[in-house]
């Protein structure tokens, strides 16, 4: 029952990536251009309904479906590892034109070549499990 | 249908990741792509090369799932809910691109010139997609997760960690369309 779920979830996800065109290397492109309000639009009324939401939840003590808490931990306080990894990973979202969601998308949607791009992004997370204890974080 | 069969505006698609963000704490879970890439990696025996992928990738399983269901999903909206996957950007990006050598831009749903499977054949086009993806994967685990992760769910619960992070996300796309890409393409 539980596996269903989360196969639904994702495919709606994988839907709304790809219908949203948050998954186009175009949309990328010019949003760091600053030449549409779409993605902007995007992650801001994500946003403003997934900041209420959040202190909804916070204020009201709600419980999971299956009775534990909510889990909205934290993130670890540090600054280094945020701003070089940041850094980094928007070089790579800039050039591909997708974050890890639309990698999987696009793979669904039959574009081939962005297998090169999760091949990557794989080593990439492989290379930082590799060298973790000598960068700053 | 035919809003279906449109792509999807802003005022819709917002709201529905966050409805999504939602679903996945309601599970009991956290909204995160770029961890599926560390599981992955475990799965395959990681651990035997570093001890970061030493853990119980089998707690991760659930999220694997969301993964495959997202790559489901890519392909309904695709084949099934699209029927003109071309993307209507600004005019100014199209006349930006078509300077930069991109025929396809206003045209396609991604450029051809990077993601036709005419870049099977070129060396050049391979290899700056497998250094993209390369800077998602280092850079996601470095920052402790992507724009699922961190843009919306992080931010959301308002965590200045995920603000930091989205700072970085931003100065590294400004850097590479802005400065980067005229030397690269």
């Amino acid at each position: 029952m539980k596996t269903a779920a989360y196969f639904i979830i994702g495919t709606f996800f994988g839907i709304l990536l790809f219908k949203s065109e948050a998954a186009s290397w175009f949309r990328i492109y010019e949003m760091f251009n600053f030449q549409s309000f779409h993605m902007y639009g995007i992650i801001g009324s994500a946003l403003f309904v997934g900041i209420i939401g959040t202190v909804i939840i916070k204020k009201t003590g709600i419980k999971s479906l299956f009775g534990g808490p909510i889990n909205l931990q934290p993130k670890e306080k540090g600054f280094s590892r945020y701003l070089y990894g940041g850094i980094l990973f928007g070089l790579g979202w800039a050039l591909a034109g997708s974050c890890p969601g639309p990698i999987y998308t696009l793979l669904g949607a039959g574009y081939a070549p962005i297998i090169i791009v999760l091949i990557g992004a794989l080593l990439g997370t492989l290379g930082y499990g590799i060298v973790k204890d000598k960068l700053p974080h | 249908m035919e809003w279906i069969i449109s792509p999807w505006p802003w005022y819709v698609s917002g709201p529905l990741i966050s409805l999504v963000m939602f679903l996945l704490l309601f599970m009991g879970k956290q909204f995160g792509m770029s961890s599926n890439l560390r599981t992955l990696c475990s799965m395959v025996g990681g651990g035997k090369i570093a001890d970061f992928f030493r853990f119980d990738w089998k707690s991760q399983r659930w999220n694997l799932v969301v993964m495959l269901g997202v790559i489901f999903g890519g392909f309904l909206g695709r084949y099934y809910m699209t029927e003109d996957p071309s993307v209507a950007i600004s005019a100014a990006t199209v006349g930006k691109l078509q300077g930069l050598g991109f025929k396809s831009a206003g045209t396609a749903y991604l450029p051809q010139e990077l993601f036709g499977n005419g870049v099977f054949g070129d060396m050049g086009g391979m290899l700056l997609l497998l250094i993209g993806g390369l800077l998602i994967g280092f850079g996601a685990r470095y920052a402790g997760g992507c724009t699922s992760g961190h843009a919306i769910s992080g931010l959301s619960n308002l965590q200045m960690p995920s603000f930091i992070a989205v700072i970085g996300f931003f100065i590294g796309g400004l850097l590479m369309v802005h400065l980067l890409f005229p030397f690269i393409f």
